[in-house]
């Protein structure tokens, strides 16, 4: 019955012209999941939990790390304490369990925290710089120019600032660019593979702790089971017989031994980098100590002081993240949705965010161009679509390799005697880059 | 006589250009801008007027980075916590940061949009530059 209503109703639909319902010819205006600035970022980090957590693109060996740690203290608090709890006092479970909540918390924090990565210039930042600089060729896209510096005096020392062709900014001083995460990172330190992450400005003193409290949690597993083993081997029974009554403390001491010596001499190695306010890539390069050939005379940003040095270094104030993971991605027709816009960045509980009506619009109208640095002529309907694939097409690809290459020269070489030479492990990314570099492409070796 | 514009009126006026006021690093590698009064803005708008500005954006950044006792109090406490405390408290520095936004946009309202102009914060450009949009100026006063 209700069909045959149906189809007699059907010829004299036709004849009328029928609106069809008001969502389908007008997709773009329908109310679609705003996308966060993380969901569109150019770099090469990889983002969890909404945005909040940053880690490099290869976590490294992280896993690892961990594992390690988790491992060998795990054994420590299960099969060695419980004797010297025994034999000598509960402080040592209490001391271990410390040390143990130090390390992992600080392990987290200087791989999942931004390191202080530069957001990259937006079309118009990046315009209006290269019409200050001199470009004799103009057009031609094939030939690179020459790096451009610009120099600037810092407490009576010439600095010079390099240009970034990636990110399209001079670099700040002591910023240096990443070829592993493709960013540029304030204050930057080194990639350090076993944390997974870039060390800079903001997670150094994250990393600082880390190594500090693993070199003390190492060195105390190591003492405690030392004593274990000489305590079971008293009477006669000989050190055979303790190994054999505690097969997991002969682990843990093989584990100790060998990683105590290399993270003792890493935490010293930074500790004079934080008493005289260098960084590991400033210290290799020998910037301020005329390794490099000019005649430099000492480090223009130290208090010359090593207190000042390490205050300012550890306990300095935290500065802000400056890529704004959470915040959403502005639409290029901000100005005509805007009920939906302005609503959006109410959740974000951040600074930069302002929640009232007009100035809303004035926000977003001005932030507009924040992300589209890489599609300038992007029509609106189109550009949250093909924003992810025309981001990494304008950047100027170093060589892809590179990341592998890394990885693989780093797996190969024994855990041991990459923290033996902390030098070599934390300079991985310069030698390496100019390497590759030089090989490949002659123009970006002056880059970095 | 330039015509006075609202903040709502921006809205709909066309961008005829950006300025950008860049870093200053004589001081180092501390959040400061320079105060040079750029030349496209010299038909807009009085030079001291935006070199106060810029003045009052760097002493905020310097209160904001200032080694002292406070910032020390803050290191020292979030270290004993494992840097926990980060994640429930606000730091000093984004107490400032909210500081600045609130002054730009006073600025913006007061002095800067009924000039056709727009202060853009800092920080949404990662603290690089002072982004100041120059709008056209034509006749809204019919609104």
């Amino acid at each position: 019955m209700k069909t045959r209503e149906y189809q007699q109703i059907d010829p004299q639909a036709l004849a009328t012209p029928t609106p069809t319902p008001p969502p389908r010819p007008l997709p773009e205006h329908k109310p679609r999941r705003a996308r966060r600035n993380w969901e569109v970022f150019p770099g090469k980090n990889r983002f969890f939990c909404d945005g909040r957590i940053v880690v490099a693109r290869q976590s490294g060996v992280l896993p690892l790390t961990l594992g390690l740690i988790l491992i060998t203290s795990g054994l420590f608090f299960i099969f060695d304490c419980p004797f010297l709890v025994k034999h000598l006092t509960s402080c040592i479970p209490a001391i271990g369990g410390v040390l143990f909540v130090f390390v992992i918390i600080s392990l987290l924090q200087t791989s999942f925290t931004d390191p202080g990565i530069l957001p990259r210039a937006t079309p118009e930042e990046a315009a209006d710089i290269e019409k200050q600089i001199d470009n004799p060729t103009g057009s031609s896209s094939s030939y690179r120019p020459p790096p451009r510096t610009k120099e600037v005096v810092i407490n009576q020392q010439v600095v010079k600032l390099k240009y970034c062709f990636t990110c399209k900014i001079f670099r700040p001083p002591r910023t240096s660019h990443c070829s592993l995460c493709d960013n540029c990172v304030e204050r930057f330190d080194h990639h350090c593979p076993w944390v997974g992450n870039c060390v800079g400005k903001r997670n150094y003193r994250f990393f600082y702790t880390f190594i500090v409290s693993l070199s003390f949690l190492t060195a105390f597993i190591f003492g405690c089971v030392t004593t274990h083993l000489a305590l079971r081997s008293q009477g006669g029974k000989g050190i055979v017989f303790a190994l054999q009554a505690s097969p997991a403390s002969a682990l843990e001491l093989v584990v100790c031994f060998f990683s105590v010596w290399s993270i003792l001499g890493l935490s010293g190695f930074h500790t004079y980098l934080v008493a005289s306010n260098l960084t590991t890539n400033e210290d290799i390069k020998g910037s301020w100590s005329g390794k490099s050939g000019n005649e430099v005379v000492g480090n223009p940003y130290s208090y010359n002081s090593i207190i000042k040095n390490c205050c300012s270094v550890l306990c300095g104030p935290m500065p802000p993240s400056l890529i704004d993971r959470r915040g959403f991605v502005p639409s290029d027709d901000s100005v005509q949705t805007s009920p939906v816009e302005i609503e959006l960045p109410a959740a974000k509980n951040d600074i930069n965010m302002c929640t009232q009506g007009p100035k809303g619009l004035l926000e977003t109208a001005s932030r507009s161009p924040l992300l589209t640095s890489s599609c300038p002529q992007a029509k609106p309907p189109a550009v949250l679509e093909t924003l992810p694939e025309i981001v990494p097409s304008p950047v100027p690809e170093p060589p892809k390799s590179t990341p592998h290459k890394h990885h693989s020269h780093h797996r190969s070489r024994a855990k041991q005697s990459t923290h033996h030479t902390p030098k070599t492990s934390n300079s991985s990314p310069r030698p390496h880059h100019s390497h590759s570099s030089r090989a490949r492409d002659p123009k970006f070796s002056s880059l970095r | 006589m330039a015509e006075t514009h609202s903040l709502q009126d921006l809205r709909q006026a066309a961008v005829t250009s950006k300025v950008f006021v860049q870093r200053d690093y004589t001081s180092g590698t501390i959040c400061k801008f320079q105060t040079k009064f750029p030349a496209e803005l010299e038909s807009r708008m009085d030079k001291q007027q935006f070199e106060e500005t810029i003045q009052t954006l760097n002493n905020l950044y310097a209160e904001a980075e200032k080694l002292g006792g406070r910032s020390y109090l803050e290191g020292c406490l979030a270290c004993l916590t494992a840097y926990t405390i980060f994640l429930c408290m606000e730091t000093h520095y984004e107490k400032v940061l909210k500081k600045i936004a609130k002054y730009i946009q006073e600025q913006n309202e007061k002095i800067y949009a009924p000039l056709g102009l727009l202060l853009t914060d800092p920080i949404e450009r990662g603290l690089r530059v002072v982004e100041i949009t120059i709008f056209e100026d034509r006749s809204i006063g019919s609104r």
